[in-house]
């Protein structure tokens, strides 16, 4: 029990590291404030493409979902992190780990707004394009609210995928959380640090869990 | 006789079709329609399933693309190149079988979309007329109700006010009283009854042969994708004179 409590529960160790894992819990909060709007936004903007039905852009936009979801996002962002600079393109690491997770999200929120555009009856088309509504204002009045009440549970866990993933930033030495706790751990050589970031992860994540599960249960209660 | 003016009012028609065809791929679902309505005309359209009545309606707002052939609106060549579609579409309403309302808006809200994305009217503005028009259709009192806390009934009135809420030229109904239980029917006609009566322009698809003979100024019988025959009511219910409109409407009153 002792055993435990010095190598998990530590609270010197927690009091002496909590500043550090603090500051990495922030810029876990940043990556996520900018990397889920984003991947939504931008998987929004896919599917709308792909809803075009013009044949072209249906081609790009599979091969772009179909390819990003395929290639390993660790991978992509080692790619990205390391590689544009060597073909000249400097970045900041945060917009380089923006970048190299939007890639990735926006083509798994792009599948489920996809779905969820699909979902929406022909009629619905029909009635907005008959009273005068462009093809656009039908999307985003009649199409789109309606599509993302239908998906919303699945807008929802992938949100929280997409939270949680935001640890692969680590491998590029991005100073978020896990990142921190993994310094800390070895700074300390007590896996302390790490029981800490759980919990952090926790904090975060918990209220969007919640939601989930209570999505879940009035999307249930309707049908 | 293909064209024949109804004997309304003299004047330019409000739905001008010329030779309007239309396949989908090797399917002639329309073969030659030629059709005049003129204002405040009620144009009743039977026919068998499949004969091509809805995708008239529809080629009539360009919901349908014609292969070939002409459609003019109030003068508007809505075929044209340079027609801007949705402003025109704003001039024809259109009544869909399954009501196609908004289910994530208010019945106020359903009327008022395109009052302001369309006609650019500030809310406010698009307010007063759609409660002018959910009042036309006797509903004033359902303004804040979702579609689905409506009656069928009730949700098929809501849809005639979203189109008549943009004071269209002419009005299409496709089967509005299909998908409705019989009770909720009659508050349905009543509302066209009414409309009618203010002088709209509207060309009717259905199966409500009590309503044609009592509303309609003239009844057009279509079979595979052609107007086989044509006339007023009396005529056309009381002596056919096509073999094919015989049979569809022993067919009809059979049941
Ligand atoms: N989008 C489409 N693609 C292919 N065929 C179609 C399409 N729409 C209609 N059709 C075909 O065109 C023909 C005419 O259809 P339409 O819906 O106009 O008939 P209708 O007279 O309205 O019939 P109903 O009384 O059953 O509504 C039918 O054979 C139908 O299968
Ligand atoms: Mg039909």
């Amino acid at each position: 029990m002792d055993a435990i409590i010095e190598n998990f529960f530590n609270v010197p160790i927690m009091v002496k590291m909590f500043p550090f894992l603090l500051s990495g819990f922030w810029w876990t909060i940043k990556l996520c404030l900018l990397v889920v709007p984003l991947g939504i936004v931008s998987g929004l903007a896919v599917a709308m493409l792909y809803a075009t039905h013009i044949r072209v852009l249906k081609w790009l936009v599979i091969i772009y979902v179909d390819f990003f979801r395929s290639f390993p996002p660790l991978v992509l962002l080692v790619f990205v992190y390391y590689g544009l600079p060597l073909v000249g393109l400097e970045l900041p690491a945060l917009i380089s780990v923006v970048v190299a997770f939007m890639l990735n999200t926006s083509s798994y929120y792009g599948e489920i707004f996809r779905a969820g555009i699909e979902s929406i009856p022909r009629g619905q088309w029909e009635a907005a394009r008959s009273t005068g509504l462009t093809w656009l204002q039908t999307m985003v009045h009649v199409v789109v609210p309606q599509a993302a009440r239908n998906v919303a549970p699945d807008l929802t866990s992938n949100t929280l995928e997409v939270m949680k993933f935001t640890a692969l930033a680590s491998v590029v030495s991005f100073p978020e959380l896990l990142r921190q706790a993994q310094l800390a751990q070895g700074l300390t050589y007590n896996p302390t640090p790490l029981i800490m970031a759980a919990g952090m992860y926790l904090v975060l994540l918990w209220p969007i869990v919640r939601l989930l599960s209570r999505m879940e249960r009035r999307m249930l209660a309707v049908r | 006789m293909p064209g024949t003016r109804g004997a309304v009012t003299p004047g330019p028609p409000i739905l001008d079709v010329r030779g309007l065809r239309k396949s989908f791929g090797p399917l002639e679902v329309l073969k030659g329609i030629d059709l005049l309505v003129d204002p405040q005309e009620l144009v009743f359209v039977i026919g068998p399933s499949g004969s091509g009545k809805s995708t008239l309606l529809r080629c009539c707002n360009r919901l349908e693309e014609p292969s070939s052939g002409h459609v003019w609106v109030d003068g508007v060549d809505i075929l044209a190149r340079a027609t801007d579609i949705n402003a025109v579409r704003r001039t024809i309403g259109m009544v869909f079988q399954s009501f196609n309302l908004y289910p994530h808006m208010t019945a106020l809200g359903n009327v008022t979309l395109a009052l302001r994305k369309v006609a650019g009217f500030a809310r406010p503005e698009a307010e007063t007329r759609g409660h002018v028009a959910l009042e036309r259709v006797d509903l004033a009192e359902k303004a804040a109700a979702y579609p689905n806390e409506l009656s069928g009934g009730q949700q098929q009135r809501v849809a005639i006010a979203r189109a008549l809420a943009l004071e269209p030229k002419i009005m299409l109904f496709d089967e509005p009283t299909s998908a409705l239980d019989p009770e909720l029917v009659g508050s349905v006609l009543a509302v066209m009854r009414n409309m009618r009566a203010s002088g709209m322009t509207m060309v009717v698809v259905s199966h409500e042969m009590r309503f044609a003979r009592e509303a309609a100024d003239r009844v057009i019988f279509m079979d595979h994708g052609e107007i086989v025959e044509e006339g007023p009511p009396e005529r056309i219910f009381g002596a056919p004179e096509e073999g094919r409109t015989r049979a569809f409407l022993a067919s009809v009153f059979d049941r």
